[in-house]
């Protein structure tokens, strides 16, 4: 899996495309965020609208880079969830750790905030 | 239980690469019995975890150990068995990923995703050794389609309560 990385008005946006799950997906989404916290962003958007599957592994490496994100004092956000992976979000519980929005612009106009 | 022939077989050595083969095989199988696209995504991750675990937590991704994979059908419910090669494990013992204090865990999600997307899954020990996971799934025909259609959406009619 090739994760596309791209800048918006001081937004990092990541755009998984394909199967997040154990042993590819996972890895490529851990050294996105890597790569882009090396390169000194604090806020990332990670823009799920290409994702058809997501595994326990593929949502545990969200959870890391959330996790990753905020101890820099930054913030990770989600846009263009599938609803295969809101089901998930929802049963899993993350629902209500990520802030979910439904498009990039309403998403971008948050970090302003 | 009724004894049932196993409708697809499949022996993989541990490796995270070989899981997409048993969900393409499995899903095929699946489709032909005539299981909608929702429930085949939902049974399809399902056993993704239980391969993934297996090779990960039960094989330590020794790629000389095989995983073992069966689909078999008995009347309307599906059933998976993934067996590993393993020194098993306390199934109780896994923690609850919904606990405040779990929700952030990168890890510990497998068996709930399993306990989620199926009606049933048990765990037991081979008798050659290893840990043997069997899921089941109800799988109901209509009538009206001539493919039939399958229970829907995830969790809403099972127990997630662990």
């Amino acid at each position: 899996m090739k994760i596309e990385a791209r800048h918006e008005r001081g937004v990092t946006i990541l755009e998984p495309r394909g199967k997040i799950t154990i042993g590819v997906g996972d890895v490529a989404l851990r050294e996105a965020v890597a790569e882009a916290l090396e390169a000194g962003a604090r806020n990332i958007l990670v823009d799920l609208g290409g994702v058809t599957t997501i595994d326990s592994s593929g949502i545990g490496e969200l959870v890391s880079a959330y996790t990753s994100v905020s101890n820099r004092r930054g913030k990770l956000k989600l846009v263009n969830l599938p609803p295969k992976v809101t089901d998930i979000l929802q049963i899993t519980q993350l629902i209500s750790v990520f802030e979910v929005f439904d498009t990039v612009p309403e998403a971008l106009a948050s970090f302003d905030e | 239980m009724p004894v049932e022939e196993p409708q697809v077989r499949i022996s993989i050595g541990s490796r995270f690469e070989h899981i997409d083969l048993i969900q393409v095989v499995v899903d095929d199988a699946l489709e032909r019995l005539g299981l909608d696209d929702d429930s085949r995504h939902w049974v399809g991750i399902a056993i993704r975890e239980a391969v993934a675990n297996a090779i990960k937590h039960g094989n330590r991704q020794n790629p000389d150990k095989q995983v073992e994979v069966e689909l078999a059908i008995a009347k309307d419910q599906a059933i998976i068995r993934v067996g590993d090669e393993g020194e098993g494990f306390d199934v109780q013992a896994v923690s609850d990923p919904l606990q405040p204090e779990n929700l952030l865990k990168p890890n510990g999600r497998g068996i709930f995703y399993m306990r989620n997307f199926m009606d049933e899954i048990e765990y037991s020990s081979r008798p050659e050794g290893g840990t043997l996971v069997t899921l089941r799934k109800q799988i109901t025909v209509t009538e009206s389609s001539a493919g039939g259609e399958s229970t829907g959406s995830p969790g809403a009619e099972n127990d997630s309560s662990t």
